[in-house]
């Protein structure tokens, strides 16, 4: 029994880990197509994750409206438009538009789900001036070159910062196409190498974290 | 007007206020708002993954081609349901660790060739280009990402980064001097990702005003400001009766 708790799953990440790195070294038909299968088994595997996503909000707002807690009304609004779209979803089997029309879903889609997910984000720009004139005051030499920084490319990126600075459009372009992107190139080296490190220890199994406790 | 179009208009309107609310403080409206965002979000994520995975993935291959080795993706994703059921929790490690393997061994040559090999490549360029007549040239203009001047910074900026990060040796002497450089590389690009998403956050909040713009035309029936006076009127209710019921200390 053990085998199958703990030795199975190390032994089936060490198979697929090996098969799929050295598939990348086999310019041949037959691993293309195995590549190709794997990536619609893992979407189909990624469903199931999603159910178990899912399951735990259900739960969690369950709970909170039989024990009517403090707010449980709006775990039961929650409830009854994520069924409510679902069942307009699959009524219209997940299209948002019919010969160019909008089906119901599509209108959920436009008038609500858009509305809400671009006001949601829209109100962080609030937040975020405010957290930065917190933390943006120029304390230091370094706290000032990124004040700097980004003043300059939130000019460079609006007509009246360029009329008012004719510059800052041409600078801007050159922090994000230069500076910015060697930043990012030594960013991408350093975590690329971590991420091969953790995963050639995920495929020996001296990293078993997602294996999770519990039993052995 | 269809009258979808104005109720679309009318709702839009109220949701975009509702969460709006919350630049006065945490209220009722907002929760509303924020309950049906989770909610509708996601309720289109179920049924966006049924048609993806369970129609095209799953029932049309197997059912209407014949292809009836998906039944062993579909094992292993049944395998992750077994978390449900304690006795049987051990067997969703099978599934994960297939997952795991093999993203992490896709990951291995891919994360190699395109995030180290090629950014390493793109940044030892030539520091210097060969002009005509066989001489040597050395361009300066910052505003061509190509240039010789710019090949000499991104090298900078990226070694530099590099050994700001590199904590196998103590940063002192020259080290000292290439990490300091660093940082200052490090400040300016974080300065620019801040500028790039407050400028993005205010294209979202521009779009959406102009969206209230729009639906304050007596074609739709006025919803923004109709439904803005609605919305203060709530605050002031719901603000008075909180007052009463929780009176200020002192």
């Amino acid at each position: 029994m053990i085998f199958l708790r703990r030795q199975l799953p190390l032994l089936i990440t060490f198979v697929t880990g090996l098969l799929f790195a050295t598939q990348y070294y086999v310019p041949h038909p037959a691993s293309e197509r195995m590549l190709t299968e794997v990536t619609k088994w893992l979407q189909i595997i990624g469903g199931f994750a999603l159910v178990l996503g899912v399951t735990s909000l259900f739960h969690l707002h369950a709970v909170k409206i039989r024990r009517k807690e403090p707010g449980w009304g709006y775990s039961f609004v929650l409830y009854a438009v994520m069924l409510g779209t679902i069942a307009v979803g699959l009524w219209v089997n997940g299209k948002e538009t019919v010969n160019g029309t909008a089906t119901a879903f599509g209108w959920i889609y436009s008038n609500v789900m858009v509305p809400l997910q671009g006001t949601m984000f829209a109100i962080l720009a609030f937040f975020i001036a405010s957290a930065a004139y917190r933390s943006f005051r120029a304390r230091s030499r370094e706290a000032a070159v990124l004040l700097l920084a980004a003043v300059v490319v939130m000019m460079g990126r609006v007509p009246l910062g360029e009329y008012l600075v004719p510059l800052s459009g041409d600078i801007t372009q050159w922090i994000l196409n230069v500076l910015n992107a060697s930043v990012r190139r030594a960013i991408y080296i350093g975590v690329s190498l971590g991420a091969v490190a953790l995963s050639l220890k995920i495929i020996f199994g001296i990293e078993r974290a997602y294996l999770g406790g519990g039993k052995e | 007007m269809p009258f979808e179009a104005l109720l679309g208009a009318w709702v839009a309107t109220g949701l975009t206020l509702f969460i709006f609310t919350f630049l006065y403080k945490d209220n009722p409206l907002f929760k509303l708002a924020e309950h049906l965002y989770v909610g509708v979000s996601v309720g289109y994520t179920i049924v966006k993954a049924y048609d993806t995975v369970v129609i095209r993935l799953i029932y049309e291959p197997m059912v209407v081609q014949g292809d009836w080795s998906l039944l062993i993706p579909l094992g292993i994703g049944t395998l992750m349901l077994a978390r449900y059921a304690p006795k049987a929790a051990w067997m969703s490690r099978i599934a994960f660790a297939f997952i795991v393997g093999v993203g992490s061994g896709l990951a291995i040559p891919r994360v190699i060739s395109s995030y180290i090999l090629k950014q390493v490549e793109d940044t030892i360029r030539p520091l210097v280009s060969m002009a005509q007549g066989g001489a040597l040239a050395f361009s300066t203009n910052i505003l061509d990402p190509a240039s010789n001047l710019n090949a000499v910074v991104l090298l900078v900026g990226v070694v530099s980064v590099l050994f700001y990060f590199f904590f196998s040796i103590e940063h002192t002497g020259p080290v000292r001097v290439a990490a300091r450089t660093g940082i200052v590389f490090l400040m300016i690009a974080f300065g620019a990702a801040f500028g790039y998403t407050v400028m993005a956050r205010m294209s979202l909040l521009i779009g959406r005003l102009t969206d209230l713009i729009e639906y304050a035309d007596p074609g739709y029936g006025r919803p923004s400001l109709w439904l803005l006076l609605a919305t203060i009127t709530t605050l002031v209710v719901w603000s008075l009766r909180r007052r009463d019921e929780h009176p200020p200390e002192g």
